[in-house]
């Protein structure tokens, strides 16, 4: 084998002149089929260092939300010293800035949005910074916004559109930190030098664009390599035990939060993969149990504290300041086997080592193969923490393999192999009002007339106070779901193009492979609010209430009507029809960078901003009141029970939806039964 | 024929073995003074639906019935619908379902005692619901007598059936030693007895008297403490 740091692995393609991270898994791992009583408590030093986040947090807290901002240094991979909790106890090192809980500056989003968080916090950008993002250094905000059509502004500000990444770091991509650990940093940039090398011929704008962001992420490389000298290690080489694995593998991680203020800066698929370095320190006697546990506490210990610098809207739009750290575990193989090691146990474990919290976001992928004795473990862990997020392995494996992760909550993607452009979501119960009003935004005011904006183009309302004809009413929908789809599009097309031409990715794209499959990622909010107004104007009869514009502001309903979330075909089939329907609608246009098309339904907390922006609906629904979440049937709504609102959401087509669908649902463990 | 029914629960984890759909029939003669479901006591009250409805309904969550689940048909009392659950549960066994009967035994009279047989016999399981075990006590608790509904338990002992006795543990009423014990004697007597559930009070019914405009009379009772349901348990959960 090429490196001696390889010595006692079994050897595959992984190891011959290739990147194949997923081979190497395959050839080493050890499935486990056990429980989870080897687990270690944590020692001594982590529950010092532990106790010092703690304090940290709390002062944070007492700060208002921000302990310190760095309002100076722009954070690049080397940007700053090496920082520690408290460097004599931390087996795993590195920090986003010379400090914890200093916050680091990142603008090439758009400065405008750096410079009003820091003042929502009290703290004053540093004059030539700002100067330099204004006159000389063009970000991604101010590139989207050179090129938005007034349309699509119009779109943005009746928020019909809503998150778009046009003033942050789109996020969502998750780079295959396990590279590092694996190969060592020189080996990556042989690889990405030959496929650059291989990038000849014409010079269309395609291949240049191509040669520059190789170029780019060459040197992402080598700045990783330099930020790992910063904290005294070498990461040029393949790791040789399961510390340098788990340090070379973090400092992948962290150079990439260092690099992009992300959305969600997911973590991807690595506890297996850590297991095999764990597995043989252990066999060669250099490494306890106690000490495996220790190095994955710290490890997790670093993911829970990644922060960003972001405005307080930001904050409200997601209740709370969340990084969607998301780490994938377990899941069952293509060959049968489980892919649940004793790792997996080891990075569940931490939730009761340093008590529970919502970072980094432990998702388990759930098969019904898994081992008993692993679902067990998790049962018992979610009872005791209601920290864990589990999705649907057997759904997503068929289709994406078994070395795919989540990237925030529920959008999966081979782990290197793909990348998403995020685009956030088209409002479709607010896109129902637009049908009827013909596009004029039922809330938003045009300011300079003071009547109704109008959105889309002029087209044709519903006329007269008789009760809505469903006919009529979908074939507007219809209408200006394609004007909706082709806008959402464009939008994203644009916002895209800019983030890779003033805020690209370099270190996380260096982590992939070059011949990287791209995904466009658009999603959907108020799906069963939509559902249920098209099935109130279907079974019941709904009158619509106009202001003194003619405009439609409310509705009457007479009669009850089928609502989704009650397993009844009537408003189910709405559901499935709208999905399909708006999905068709999306991939009829072209996608930026050939990427596919998918949609999501997976709005976890955005709902209820969403719903302030929304004004009344045929449903029942006030003006101004939350839109479900995700596929969640309207609050309330869904009347027999747990399963027969399941099943709805069930019904969902995943084709159609294959970046997620989402379904918030809490339960009491008394509801789950009387037994333990 | 069709059956005047309350509502349906998808999920039932709480009314007999596994993962049920529980089917709440309408319409009650007990008024138990702790009772959670005021709004199923009105026998005109509900929806009318056929046993075949019902049965198709509730076989769309067959395959969540796999590990020992079924159907419930609770209330209300369900044995004021007698036929009509008679004809629910045989299509639901031709389907290979398991059925429970949560009952209180109520309308049971010692001098027609084959008059459920015909029900019974494609009941798996009785989830039997006695108040109280003494007589006046029952009475002042739920305005009806107990002595039909303790025959009822013994005739079911007798032919065989199945059963789950439930009790619901209210402070000042049922939670008495004394009460507790004599009813632990009771269920010796009884042949049948698979498990023995006690159910502390909860005071969540109380938003629905308002709602319907009764007075809760058991305003002021609060649940039992975690002691008591303990010593309640260790009493009659013996088996």
């Amino acid at each position: 084998m090429q490196f001696e740091q390889w010595e006692g692995f079994v050897p595959g393609k992984w190891c011959d002149d290739e990147v194949n991270v997923r081979d190497f898994i395959q050839h080493n791992y050890t499935p486990y089929e056990g429980d989870g009583s080897f687990l270690e408590d944590a020692t001594e030093a982590t529950k010092k260092l532990w106790a010092e986040v703690m304090e940290l947090t709390k002062k944070e807290r007492e700060a208002g939300g921000v302990l310190k901002a760095d309002v100076r240094t722009i954070s690049t991979l080397t940007s700053h010293g090496a920082g520690y909790i408290d460097k004599d106890l931390e087996k795993i090192v590195g920090l986003q800035t010379d400090e914890p809980f200093k916050r680091a500056l990142q603008p090439f989003g758009g400065i405008k949005m750096s410079e009003q968080a820091l003042n929502m916090y009290g703290y004053e950008l540093d004059s030539e910074v700002k100067d330099i993002f204004t006159k000389y250094r063009k970000t991604h905000n101010d590139g989207v916004y050179d090129a938005y059509t007034p349309e699509m502004r119009r779109a943005r500000t009746a928020h019909i559109l809503t998150g778009l990444p046009d003033t942050y770091g789109r996020g969502r991509i998750v780079g295959d930190y396990r590279r590092v650990a694996l190969y060592g940093v020189d080996y990556l940039i042989e690889h990405k030098q030959r496929d650059k090398d291989l990038m000849v011929g014409d010079m269309t704008p395609e291949r240049v664009r191509d040669r520059e962001e190789l170029s780019d992420q060459i040197k992402a490389l080598n700045a990783l390599k330099q930020m790992a000298q910063i904290y005294g290690m070498d990461i040029s080489k393949p790791a040789r035990t399961a510390q340098e694995a788990i340090q070379a593998l973090y400092f992948g991680y962290l150079g990439a939060v260092k690099d992009q203020n992300g959305a969600a800066m997911s973590i991807g698929r690595n506890s297996t993969f850590l297991d095999i370095y764990i597995e043989r320190d252990l066999k060669n006697g250099t490494l306890t149990e106690k000490e495996a546990q220790e190095l994955i506490d710290h490890f997790v210990m670093k993911l829970r504290i990644v922060k960003f610098m972001r405005i307080k809207d930001y904050n409200e739009l997601f209740s709370g300041d969340p990084t969607w750290v998301t780490e994938s575990i377990g899941g069952m193989g293509m060959d049968g086997r489980t892919l649940v090691t004793k790792n997996s146990f080891r990075i569940l474990h931490t939730l009761k080592n340093l008590g529970p919290a919502p970072e980094p976001n432990l998702t388990v992928l759930w098969s019904k193969n898994l081992p008993a004795a692993f679902k067990k473990f998790c049962a018992e862990t979610s009872i005791e923490t209601s920290a864990i997020q589990y999705e649907s392995d057997d759904l997503m494996r068929p289709e994406m393999g078994d070395d795919y992760c989540i990237a925030c909550c529920v959008s999966c993607m081979r782990v290197g192999k793909d990348m998403q452009f995020f685009g956030a979501r088209a409002n479709l119960a607010k896109c129902l009002l637009y049908a009827i009003n013909g596009g004029a935004d039922e809330l938003t005011k045009d300011k300079k007339t003071g009547k109704p904006l109008q959105v889309s183009p002029k087209y044709a309302p519903i006329i007269g106070d008789g009760a809505l004809d469903y006919s009529e009413v979908i074939e507007k929908y219809e209408q200006m779901m394609d004007w909706l789809a082709g806008l959402y599009v464009n939008t994203l097309n644009l916002i895209h193009y800019m983030h890779d031409k003033y805020s690209y990715e370099a270190l996380e794209m260096a982590l992939h492979d070059t011949n990287v499959r791209r995904f466009f990622a658009t999603g959907i909010a108020g799906l069963s609010c939509a559902v249920d107004s098209l099935s109130a104007i279907k079974y019941a009869k709904v009158y619509p209430i106009r202001n003194q514009d003619g405009l439609v502001v409310d509705f009457k309903t007479e009669g009850d009507f089928p609502k989704y979330g009650n397993n009844d075909d009537r408003a189910d089939d709405i559901a499935v029809w709208l999905v399909k329907t708006f999905m068709n609608k999306i991939r009829s246009h072209y996608t930026y960078r050939n990427s596919i098309p998918t949609t999501s339904i997976l709005t976890i907390t955005s709902n209820v901003v969403y719903g302030k922006k929304t004004g009344n609906t045929p449903d029942g629904r006030r003006a101004g009141t939350p839109l479900a979440p995700g596929a969640n049937p309207m609050h309330g709504r869904d009347t027999n029970g747990a399963l027969a609102s399941l099943e709805s959401v069930a019904k969902l087509p995943y084709e159609y939806s294959r970046d997620g669908i989402s379904n918030t649902f809490s339960v009491t463990p008394a509801s789950l039964g009387k037994d333990e | 024929m069709t059956g005047r029914i309350h509502s349906f629960e998808s999920f039932g984890t709480v009314d007999g073995p596994g993962i049920r759909f529980v089917v709440f029939m309408q319409g009650c003669p007990m008024r138990c003074k702790y009772c959670h479901n005021p709004d199923t006591w009105s026998t005109v009250g509900g929806k009318e639906y056929t046993a075949e409805q019902v049965a198709t309904n509730a076989l769309r969550y067959k395959n969540y019935f796999a590990n020992g689940g079924g159907v419930t048909v609770s209330g209300g009392e369900p044995l004021l619908q007698a036929e009509f659950v008679k004809e629910l549960f045989t299509i639901l066994k031709s389907n290979g379902v398991h059925t429970a009967l949560d009952t209180s035994g109520a309308v049971f009279s010692k001098d027609d005692k084959g008059k459920f047989d015909g029900l019974l016999a494609v009941t798996d399981l009785v989830l039997l619901d006695i108040k109280h075990i003494n007589p006046e006590e029952h009475k002042r608790l739920t305005s009806r007598p107990n002595e039909n509904i303790l025959e009822f338990a013994k005739y079911l002992s007798q032919t065989g059936k199945p059963m789950w006795i439930r009790h619901v543990l209210v402070p000042q009423i049922t939670d008495n030693d004394e009460y507790l014990q004599e009813l632990a004697t009771f269920i010796d007597g009884l042949k049948t007895v698979e498990k023995v559930e006690v159910l502390p009070y909860h005071t969540m019914g109380a938003v629905k008297y308002e709602k319907l405009g009764i007075e809760y009379p058991l305003k002021g009772v609060e649940p039992p403490t975690k002691e008591r349901v303990k010593n309640a348990r260790q009493i009659l959960c013996k088996r």
